[in-house]
């Protein structure tokens, strides 16, 4: 699995994309990543107009084709779980370098890895400029209940080290000769597992502790929430817009 | 492996987001009786817990590994509707930050691993426990048993939220029989590390274990 640094899912960056309002560019997301999966799969030209757009505000962004590629890795099992379509799927037939393929598998393939591809790339255009506390702060303006902010925080905050923690666990139990092998094996893992939990719930206390010694009740500050000028909604919402724009298109063209 | 974006059509996707959205408002209506200022930075380390265990592979057979979901873990350490929201916040942070599982699928996901997985699999441990003895063993089994069931019940959420609304042309009857088929391996992987973490923690300290007869914090719901 991919490692849990957090801070790497940012990239930092003086573009205009970075600048903006974190509620903004959230919202767009979301909303050009529907726009995506409701885009019918025969319009080849409305996957490559999505494609253009979001590969011109990575490379606006200067994320770069190593960091992009990097993160595309999650997508690996997927791809390979949607290569079997062809195989299972029913329908007419087609020869392909003497295999018979589903010829509607081979479409459910391409619908699912096409929009599944550009939703990453959505994903990671919005982590790669968007730092964590301004995401934390455009999900509170878009009105994310409080308390599963404040959560997402806390777990963002010590993630990395409950993480080490596991690492170092491990290390250890190598360094004692554990070499699991199967699932019996995994007995001292989950203890460990167990430990960790109990560390990291008694951390948990020992963090509200502190921070009521410091005067904490019950609210963190509320960290002011900067209202989006209209006209930058607007700017930022035509992304979205043209795509559902596309999508209208597409559909009214088929 | 969550569900990425595509795979069910947006129609179904966003009515499952809208449900997600109201399942996390009831939870946290539900805790909010006890999920108090204490409990925050303490939900968040248990999220960071679980994000953290779903992160480290461990062994099935020589050269495979798979790794912990944690729905039923989470409920029966923190309680069903706590374990509800910790999981939900795990799957917001893997799909805003870590682009894992679909923007527009994050309702289907929450719906399977939350409230399928936690909340449902807390049921099943309830139901188990009245029938075992209350004792650390009788949590253990138990424990063990609902995440081993939990597991495949969220795979057949994803074949109800496929039957609704799949756009692939693949038969209702292959799709139950390949996802229950590979959830119930994992599932029987589920259930043995979770029985396994929830021994080491209730040999420790029982009384952190909200499902846990010890447990000493206050619980939405009265065991009996």
């Amino acid at each position: 699995m991919a490692g849990g640094h957090v801070h790497a899912l940012y990239r930092h960056g003086e573009s205009a994309l970075h600048g903006l309002l974190p509620q903004t560019k959230i919202a767009a997301a979301f909303l050009f990543v529907f726009a995506v999966v409701a885009t019918p799969r025969e319009a080849f030209w409305a996957f490559g107009s999505y494609a253009f757009i979001l590969i011109g505000l990575a490379a606006y962004a200067g994320l770069g084709i190593k960091f992009v590629a990097t993160r595309m890795i999650v997508e690996i099992p997927f791809v390979i779980a949607s290569l079997a379509f062809p195989f299972i799927a029913g329908g007419d037939k087609v020869t392909v370098l003497g295999i018979q393929l589903s010829q509607s598998g081979l479409w459910d393939m391409w619908n699912v890895l096409a929009k599944a591809t550009l939703g990453l790339l959505t994903s990671i255009v919005l982590a790669g400029t968007t730092e964590i506390p301004n995401m934390l702060k455009g999900l509170d303006a878009l009105r994310v209940p409080r308390v599963i902010t404040a959560i997402m925080g806390f777990m963002i905050r010590y993630l990395d080290v409950v993480l080490g923690e596991f690492r170092r666990m491990r290390v250890a139990m190598r360094s004692r000769g554990h070499d699991p092998k199967w699932l019996g094996h995994a007995r001292p893992y989950a203890a460990s597992a167990g430990a960790i939990f109990v560390r990291s719930y008694e951390r948990g206390e020992r963090v509200y502790l502190a921070m009521a010694s410091r005067g904490y009740a019950g609210h963190m500050p509320r960290s002011t929430i900067e209202p989006a000028p209209a006209t930058q909604w607007l700017g930022v919402l035509a992304v979205p817009m043209f795509a559902w724009l596309i999508v209208a298109l597409a559909w009214w063209s088929l | 492996m969550h569900i990425p974006d595509g795979f069910i059509n947006g129609a179904t996707s966003a009515g499952f987001g809208v449900a997600a959205a109201g399942g996390v408002g009831a939870a946290l209506r539900q805790t909010g009786k006890y999920l108090s200022e204490r409990q925050v930075p303490l939900a968040g380390l248990v999220a960071a817990f679980v994000f953290a265990a779903q992160m480290v592979n461990f062994p099935v057979v020589s050269g495979m590994s798979g790794h912990l979901l944690g729905g039923v873990l989470a409920a029966v350490l923190v309680g069903p509707w706590a374990g509800f929201v910790v999981v939900a916040v795990v799957l917001l942070v893997q799909g805003i930050f870590f682009a894992d599982g679909g923007l527009s699928a994050l309702g289907l996901n929450i719906v399977n691993l939350g409230f399928i997985g936690a909340v449902g699999g807390y049921a099943i441990y309830r139901a188990l426990l009245r029938a075992l003895p209350k004792n650390q063993r009788g949590v253990i089994v138990s424990a063990g048993i609902a995440a081993g069931i939990a597991v495949p019940l969220a795979a057949l959420g994803f074949v109800i939220q496929y039957a609704i609304g799949g756009t692939v042309d693949i038969s209702m009857g292959t799709v139950l029989t390949a996802m229950l088929g590979t959830h119930v391996l994992i599932g029987i992987g589920e259930g043995i590390i979770t029985a396994f973490v929830i021994a080491a923690v209730v040999r420790s300290r029982p009384d952190l274990v909200y499902g846990a007869p010890q447990y000493t914090g206050v619980r939405t719901e009265v065991l009996s």
